[in-house]
Order: C-alpha cells, then sequence, then structure tokens
C-alpha cells in the first residue's frame, strides 16, 4: 500500500514544531505500525535526512512505551498499542496524522518523543507496598478472596502508556491514577497504606499539571489494555473515605 | 460540582411540579405559586421559605460555576498544544457540550427571572401582576416558546450527563452494571425534566392552556 504521512516534527524541546508530510510506497498490510515507521525512517536514512524519533521498546503491547497519537486517537484505531497495530487497519492511499501525546505534564522531548516521569513521580508518591526486607513471606499466609484478585489483576494490566491523558479533552490521567488505586486498594497488603495513597497520589497528579476529570470517558475507550471507567470511581471513593479518615 | 448539581436538579424537579399546575387552570396555579410565599408560616416569615430557596440556588450556583471555572482553567493549561486532528471516540456529544452549555442556561436563567420574577416582563406588553397570565401571555409568543425550548434541550443535555458524572464523582459507580444503571437513569431524568418543562410552553403555544 501506499500512503501519506502527515507527522509532528520538533527538533528539541523548546521548537516550536509543525507537521511534515511524507510519501511512503510498498508498505505491507502485516507490517506494525512502528515497522511502517522503520521503513520510513529508512528511506529518510538514505536521502540524509534525520529520522522521526518515536519510542518503543517491547514491541509486543506490554511496556507501553510506544505512543502515538494516530489520526486523532491514541494508539490508532484498535483497541491495542501502536507496536500491535497492523497497516491492515488502513486502506491504500490513506493519509494518516501522526502526533505526539499532547499535555503539558508530558513535555515533548523530539518529535514524537515525550517525556512520561511525570507517570514515575505519581507512582513514587504512593503506588507501592512498603514490606520490610528479609526472607519472603509464605505466598499463601495472607488469602485474597477471588473476586478482589480478579478485579487488582484486572486493572494491574495497566502499562502506563499514557493514552488515556492523551485521549481525555481535560488532559487528566485520572484513569491511569484509578488504575494503579483499584490495584492495590483491593489487596490486602495495599491496606495499610491504602487511604494516605490516594491523598498523596491524588495530589501528585494535580501538581504535575494535569487536569480535573469530567468523566467524559474517551480514556477507558483509548485505553489500550481495556481499563473501565469504574476504576474512576473507586479513586473517588476512596478520595472522599481517606478524608474522613482525616487524611 | 456534583453535589451543587444535585441541589440544582431537586429544586429543577420541585420547579416543574409547579410548572405542570397550568394544566389545572389559572386558580390552581396562582394558589400554587401563593402558597410556596406561605409555605412554613408562621414558623416562617412571609416568603421565608422562597428566601431560603434563593439563598439556597445562589450558593450552589457560586460553587457550580466555580468549579467549572476552575476545571476549565486546569485542562487549558493540561494542553497547552492542541491536536491537528483529534477524534472523540467514547464521548456522548452532551458530555463535551457542559461548558458552553453551562454558559448558555446561566443567560437563560438570567433572562428568565428578568422575565417572570425579578423584573416580570410581560413582552405583550399586558399585566405582569397575575403569575398564570404572565406566563400564557409569554409563551403565546412563538419565539418566547423557541427560547424556552432550547433552552430546556441544553438542559436535557446538560443533565444526562451531569447526573453520571455526579454519581460517578461521588464513587458510586464502582461496577461495569452500577455504571450501566446510573447512565440509563440519567438519560431519563433527563428526557423526564427537559419534557416535563417543555410541555406548559407547547401547551400555552398550541392553544391547549389558555387564559
Ligand atoms: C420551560 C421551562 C420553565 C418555565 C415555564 C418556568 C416558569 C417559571 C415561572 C412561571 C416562574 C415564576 C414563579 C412565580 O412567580 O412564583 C419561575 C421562577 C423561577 N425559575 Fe423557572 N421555569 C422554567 C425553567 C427553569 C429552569 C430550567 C431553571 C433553572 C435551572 C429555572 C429557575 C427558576 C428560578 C431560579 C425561579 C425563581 C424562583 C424565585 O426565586 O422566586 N426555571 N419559573
Ligand atoms: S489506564 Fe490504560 S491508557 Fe491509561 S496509562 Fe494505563 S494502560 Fe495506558
Ligand atoms: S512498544 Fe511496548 S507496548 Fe508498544
Amino acid at each position: 500500500m501506499n500512503l501519506t504521512l502527515k507527522i509532528w516534527r520538533q527538533t528539541d524541546a523548546v521548537d516550536k514544531g509543525k507537521i511534515h508530510t511524507y510519501e511512503v510506497a510498498g508498505i505491507s498490510q502485516d507490517m506494525s505500525f512502528l515497522e511502517m515507521l522503520d521503513v520510513l525512517n529508512e528511506q529518510l536514512n538514505e536521502l540524509g535526512e534525520e529520522p522521526i524519533a518515536f519510542d518503543s521498546d517491547c514491541r509486543e503491547g506490554i511496556c507501553g512505551m510506544c505512543s502515538l497519537m494516530i489520526n486523532g486517537e491514541p494508539h490508532g484505531p484498535e483497541v491495542t498499542t501502536t507496536c500491535q497495530l497492523h497497516m491492515r487497519s488502513f486502506n491504500d492511499g490513506d493519509t494518516i496524522t501522526i502526533e505526539p501525546w499532547r499535555s503539558g505534564a508530558f513535555p515533548v522531548v523530539k518529535d514524537l518523543v515525550v517525556d512520561r516521569s511525570a507517570f514515575d513521580r505519581i507512582i513514587q508518591s504512593g503506588g507501592y507496598i512498603s514490606a520490610n526486607t528479609g526472607s519472603a513471606p509464605e505466598a499463601n499466609s495472607v488469602p485474597v478472596p477471588r473476586d478482589n484478585a480478579v478485579r487488582a489483576f484486572n486493572v494491574a494490566t495497566c502499562i502506563g502508556c499514557g493514552a488515556c491523558v492523551a485521549a481525555c479533552p481535560n488532559g487528566s490521567a485520572s484513569l491511569f491514577l484509578g488504575a494503579k488505586i483499584t490495584h492495590l486498594g483491593e489487596l490486602p497488603q495495599g491496606q495499610p497504606e491504602r487511604w494516605s495513597r490516594v491523598v498523596d497520589m491524588t495530589a501528585q497528579h494535580d501538581y504535575e499539571g494535569f487536569g480535573g476529570c469530567t468523566n467524559i470517558g474517551e480514556c477507558a475507550a483509548a485505553c489500550p489494555k481495556e481499563i473501565p471507567l469504574d476504576v474512576i470511581s473507586q479513586l473517588n471513593r476512596d478520595l472522599r473515605t481517606a478524608m474522613k479518615h482525616g487524611h | 460540582m456534583a453535589l451543587s448539581g444535585l441541589a440544582f436538579v431537586g429544586f429543577v424537579l420541585g420547579h416543574m411540579y409547579g410548572n405542570l399546575k397550568a394544566f389545572s387552570g389559572h386558580d390552581a396555579f396562582n394558589e400554587y405559586a401563593h402558597h410556596l410565599r406561605e409555605l412554613g408560616e408562621p414558623m416562617l416569615p412571609h416568603m421565608g421559605f422562597i428566601w431560603i430557596m434563593r439563598g439556597g440556588l445562589l450558593l450552589a450556583l457560586i460553587i457550580h460555576v466555580a468549579c467549572a471555572i476552575e476545571l476549565t482553567r486546569r485542562a487549558k493549561k493540561a494542553r497547552p498544544v492542541k491536536y491537528v486532528v483529534k477524534k472523540h471516540t467514547g464521548a456522548i456529544p452532551a458530555s463535551r457540550l457542559m461548558r458552553w452549555g453551562g454558559l448558555t442556561l446561566f443567560l437563560f436563567i438570567v433572562w428568565h427571572l428578568v422575565n417572570f420574577t425579578f423584573g416580570k416582563v410581560n413582552v405583550q406588553g399586558g399585566s405582569t401582576d397575575d403569575p398564570y397570565n404572565l406566563l400564557v401571555d409569554t409563551f403565546d409568543v412563538w419565539w418566547m416558546t423557541l427560547i424556552y425550548l432550547a433552552a430546556m434541550a441544553m438542559l436535557g443535555a446538560h443533565l444526562h450527563h451531569g447526573v453520571w458524572s455526579s454519581m460517578q464523582t461521588l464513587g458510586l459507580t464502582g461496577t461495569a452494571e452500577a455504571r450501566a444503571r446510573v447512565k440509563t437513569i440519567s438519560f431519563a431524568i433527563a428526557i423526564l425534566i427537559a419534557g416535563g418543562f417543555s410541555l406548559v410552553p407547547i401547551a400555552v403555544l398550541t392553544g391547549l392552556i389558555e387564559r
């Protein structure tokens, strides 16, 4: 297939950046979206032009590095990560616009690469369980009820890609935050720090400059891991309980 | 935002009930309006109930608008550079209309209070001391009915998203089933309120309700 690509180019964090148009030919339907970009970059290399910078790591949908806004949708038209999106989701002759995540808290580093360390700082502010070091405890000494385990596992699939922020008209990271709060809050090990966790992580979220949630729901539609909106309800509920406990 | 919004929903339901009294005729409607002013007497002074409601609504309005401004400000800051192409998969149109819709409703409420409460404007130039007659005179004018119907459509959209959103903010939609249920209820409340309010203006314009 032959495609027209409109790609955001920006030399560094201070550059204003703009859309450049490229043509690629002979793309196979079986290529992944990133492989298609690899083809374009080889083309640019041969011309002696600067290749397009974009993030990727595992290329198997588990690390959350790849992060492209494709035709106005984070990770493109399918419910998956950009690396697991294939060119069969497009048609010959299509024009595809590719932009970086747009969030004040995710500054553009170069071209399509953004700095998502704001997510790391949110995790550092409470997205963990404190445990004493020493010999590992016996695995079955803390039973986890089945329903809690299932919900914790389901939301633990969040890979921190930031598609929820990219999609949100408010630029909020509430789906990510809710996924982490729910994941740890469902487990017995997460209880001792439960109330301080939600308060601290929410404060860090706001401090990073993410927007406030108005429950529009574009985040859940964009999430490659199908994290459901009810984690945001859980986040709000935990926040309310924490405030009642005087946090 | 959620609590002040829910206070409005409560008010609007009561208000709609009062409006529907217009179907019972001149005397029933005016008596109801009059009764509101005496409600709670002698425990409350004359107009006491009305002023408590006005105070509460004003407080709710201030909170609601302050929250809306703060959320808008944060959203603007959170996305300093806009997308060239942006789709809105997963969003109902009503959810993206909240800010403009809120502004429209605010302007409507200002006009509405001038129209019926503080200004008492009869666009036909008739008397204004009789609530029922003022209402009929107003909605006999087609463009007044049109303004009110447009505002009610906006109110319906505002509630369609707003009711669900308030439940989510209060943390009451923690499962997929609860979410689906609340979304249905929001839609039903939106239709009920927008529809219920629209009945009176339509009935006046079509001659079903007359002086
Ligand atoms: C088609 C829809 C509506 C109609 C026909 C209508 C009609 C009226 C009438 C006749 C009054 C005066 C009652 C009296 O004199 O005792 C009134 C008062 C009022 N209405 Fe509406 N109304 C409508 C929608 C709304 C909406 C959507 C809101 C707000 C969200 C609203 C807020 C008010 C307020 C705040 C007052 C004044 C209460 C007071 O302080 O005395 N109305 N309305
Ligand atoms: S909630 Fe979904 S979209 Fe958001 S960071 Fe996690 S995996 Fe990505
Ligand atoms: S590169 Fe790891 S999820 Fe896409």
